[in-house]
């Protein structure tokens, strides 16, 4: 029993619905810095769990390490278990491409395909093989869109390409083509930080809508925001976890010092 | 000025003048690059200018019309009329022409260095699509057909006037003719100032007396062409160089045109006999200004009156199709995977060093390789158009590799984190994201490689394309030579006759670079549009 366990259950995790992701002291290292020390969490599903943090905390590279996204950086070192439903997602026998469409991911940039609204949707589903025909990807396409709260502004210009959208718009075809491949984590790293307060409003709405089928993850470096949708919330700092519990008691009587400073802006 | 811009030092007479030399600097700036431009076009419509003015002339063509009677006998002497016999008949149909030439002008037909003065209004093989036209329709056998036959080169320069100067004049008709005053001269008698005329436009050396290294004055009345002596008042001493005197009014009856050729007999490739033949022929209605369909559609020869690209067209051709089909998929494979794949390590360091330096070595010394490989390892066939596409592949393979790969590099990883993002395998996001993505960068590139390719001339010298190849390649093993080993090799003819030719060649290749680049936009406008 580590460190940081005890922290966890003495500021008061308990996770309120079935573990999704239980996180056994992990450690990541960038060729020979260590970047993350031995973070242990249990992530629960069907709810919002935010990771606060100043910059370089670590926090992004630990959201990273769910879907294996740190195999693509060079030098990027992974130990510890991260088990999903049983299955240590580091384990050898796992395939990295199977375990990203079962964890999905939305990035900081809106970073649509330069191709057709239609096609960035349609993407995954073609390549994972879970349309049948063309109707079952219409289908597909309609659903995820509808579902990112975006069908009634682009259904009459599938066609047209999805960078040509606004920022906040991007951001939710984004989300909608990470839930298109029916995924059941969704991991978003800063997802409103490139976005004006309106559309920041709606991606959140939809968050809290989708919270509902997902076990979904949020990096994000506003407190507020952390405070509106999420259920959980864990406080990052230099590669170590601070503080992890539930949101509402992490804002109002955190447990531990540094995350009393850090939410009141004293530091970071 | 506002008190913002007092309080932060920006008003005064030092922030003034700061402000002047800034806008000075900025617009000695647009003034420096308005003027690298206007240069660069300068240069541009200069070089394509002279290249079109020197090559105009290779345009056209003069032609000689024959009036063939094409017998059997001479058509098919061994009985076989097959239609490659009658290709092969070359000397076959050159003997009609020649018996035509003498006999429109028998003056030709003296002791052999008369007829060799005369057969050279066309050169033997000019009679070869004569030949081809025979052959392809055997029932021309036995008729008379009218043919036009390519002048020969020095003699269609004569016409178009880029090898002498002339002075010509039209002067009245002769008041008499007086023929054999004791030899084969005539004297003719002309007005008062018609002779003032001539003499004036004679710049002989000894007065009223041509001598042997002046300039010739000819005197054409109709098909009769003569050659002046001497002047004495209103005589005109003359030698006929062709036309029968005899034949009624040949000389009276129409106005006479002199021409004063200021560079001498002696100093030209074409005898006073063989312009006077010509400005016969000419006023028969014999020859005639025709579009030069020899320049495309032959293959090369040693006469530039019959000489063309074509061969080498087809040659450049096949080569190109070789090198790009090579050296565009193997270089973007080779970026793909250095770019996106490879680990970063020492080695993949050295390869990407390595491929840098190959970028700048001088293409022979890819000819050198080819050869000693290619040719003497492998044992390829020499001068072949494969051959010719390995060796400019080896050579445009960085030129694309790099291209690739900075082409890849400027595709955003945010692309390839949206697809991995979703699930697609490296390959995927690869293939299907990163690499169209980079499709037009990747197409510039390799237009660039190719185009160079399509230029080069020393790699192909070294593996034996410099050949002589009288027929165009029917494939990429068979003998071949490309458009920028001919226009060097015509470059150096010696006779002034391939100069327009060379220029009209170097214009074709620029119509061929043109096309195959515009084939290339075109291609990376489709690719871009899909995004």
């Amino acid at each position: 029993m580590s460190e940081t366990d005890e922290q966890a259950s003495t500021s008061g995790a308990p996770p309120k619905g079935p573990v999704k992701v239980d996180c056994r002291s992990v450690d990541v290292f960038y060729n020979d810095k260590q970047a993350i020390f031995d973070i242990s969490m249990v992530i629960p599903d069907q709810s919002v769990t935010a990771f606060i943090g100043p910059s370089g905390c670590g926090k992004s590279t630990y959201l990273r390490c769910i879907n294996r996204m740190n195999d693509t950086i060079e030098g990027a070192r992974v130990e510890g278990e991260i088990v999903i439903d049983g299955v240590d997602v580091n384990d050898p026998a796992v395939d990295p491409v199977l375990l990203r469409s079962r964890v999905g991911m939305v990035f900081q940039k809106p970073n649509p395909f330069p191709k057709s609204i239609y096609d960035n949707i349609a993407y995954g589903p073609r390549i994972h093989g879970l349309a049948r025909d063309r109707a079952e990807l219409d289908g597909i396409v309609e659903d995820s869109l509808t579902r990112a709260g975006l069908w009634e502004e682009v259904k009459d210009r599938l066609a047209s390409p999805g960078t040509g959208l606004s920022g906040g718009q991007q951001q939710r075809l984004c989300i909608a083509r990470a839930i298109a491949v029916n995924p059941e984590v969704i991991l978003m790293d800063e997802p409103c930080s490139a976005l004006d307060p309106i559309a920041t409003a709606r991606i959140e709405e939809l968050i809290d809508d989708l919270r509902q089928r997902f076990c979904i993850v949020i990096v994000t470096h506003s407190m507020q925001q952390a405070a509106r949708v999420s259920q959980q919330t864990a406080f990052f700092h230099l590669g170590k976890l601070i503080e992890y519990g539930d949101t509402e008691t992490m804002f109002t009587n955190p447990a531990n010092p540094k995350t009393q400073d850090y939410i009141t802006g004293r530091f970071g | 000025m506002t008190e913002f811009a007092r309080s932060a030092g920006l008003a005064g007479p030092d922030a003034e003048a700061r402000l002047r030399r800034r806008y000075a600097a900025e617009r000695r700036f647009r003034f420096y690059g308005q003027a690298a431009i206007g240069a660069a076009i300068l240069f541009l419509v200069f070089l394509i200018g002279s290249i079109v003015t020197q090559a105009l002339p290779a345009f056209t063509q003069h032609k000689v019309a024959f009036d063939l009677q094409l017998d059997r006998a001479v058509v098919a002497p061994s009985g076989r009329a097959a239609p490659e016999d009658i290709r092969e008949n070359v000397a076959g149909f050159y003997r009609l022409v020649r018996e035509d030439l003498v006999e429109r002008f028998p003056e030709g037909a003296g002791d052999a260095s008369d007829r060799v003065e005369l057969y050279s209004l066309a050169t033997r093989l000019a009679v070869l699509p004569v030949a081809h036209d025979v052959a392809r329709d055997p029932s021309m056998i036995g008729q008379t057909r009218r043919f036009w036959i390519a002048l020969s080169d020095d003699l269609d320069l004569y016409l178009k006037g880029l090898v002498t100067r002339e002075n010509v004049m039209t002067l009245g008709p002769v008041i008499t003719v007086e023929v054999g005053r004791g030899d084969d001269s005539v004297v003719l008698t002309v007005a008062e100032a018609a002779a003032e005329r001539i003499r004036a436009n004679a710049p002989w050396s000894e007065p009223d007396r041509f001598l042997d290294g002046d300039p010739t004055v000819l005197i054409q009345a109709g098909d009769v062409v003569l050659k002046a002596l001497e002047l004495d008042g209103p005589e005109v001493k003359a030698e006929v160089l062709t036309g029968d005197l005899a034949a009624p009014n040949a000389l009276a009856s129409s106005p006479l045109t002199v021409r004063t050729i200021q560079t001498p007999e002696t100093d030209r490739n074409v005898t006073d006999r063989q312009i006077a033949w010509t400005l016969a022929l000419k006023s028969d209605g014999r020859i005639e200004r025709r579009l030069n369909t020899a320049l495309t559609s032959n293959a090369d020869s040693t006469y530039p009156e019959i000489a063309g690209v074509f061969a080498a067209l087809v040659g450049s051709l096949f080569t190109m199709l070789i090198t790009a089909s090579l050296a565009v998929p193997i270089g973007i494979m080779a970026a793909v995977y250095l770019e996106e794949f490879a680990p970063k390590t020492r080695m993949t360091d050295v390869i990407e060093v390595s491929i840098n330096n190959l970028a700048a070595v001088p293409s022979i010394v890819y000819g050198l390789l080819g050869a000693a490989v290619f040719l003497n390892f492998f044992g390829l066939p020499r001068s072949a158009p494969f051959v010719g596409g390995l060796v400019l592949a080896l050579m445009t393979l960085p030129t694309v590799i790099i291209a690739a790969r900075a082409a890849l590099k400027a595709v955003p990883p945010s692309i390839r984190d949206a697809a991995l993002g979703v699930g697609a395998s490296k390959t995927q996001a690869v293939f299907h994201h990163a690499l169209p993505l980079a499709a037009p960068g990747i197409m510039t590139g390799a237009i660039i490689g190719l185009a160079r390719a399509l230029g080069e001339t020393a790699p192909l010298l070294l593996i034996g394309m410099v050949a002589f190849v009288a027929e165009a390649p029917s494939g990429p093993t068979d003998e071949a030579t490309v458009l920028p080993v001919l226009i060097y090799k015509w470059s150096t003819g010696a006779e002034r006759a391939w100069e327009p030719a060379t220029a009209a060649a170097i214009i074709i290749l620029l119509i061929f670079m043109v096309f195959m680049n515009a084939v290339a936009v075109l291609l990376r406008r489709r690719f871009e549009r899909r995004w």
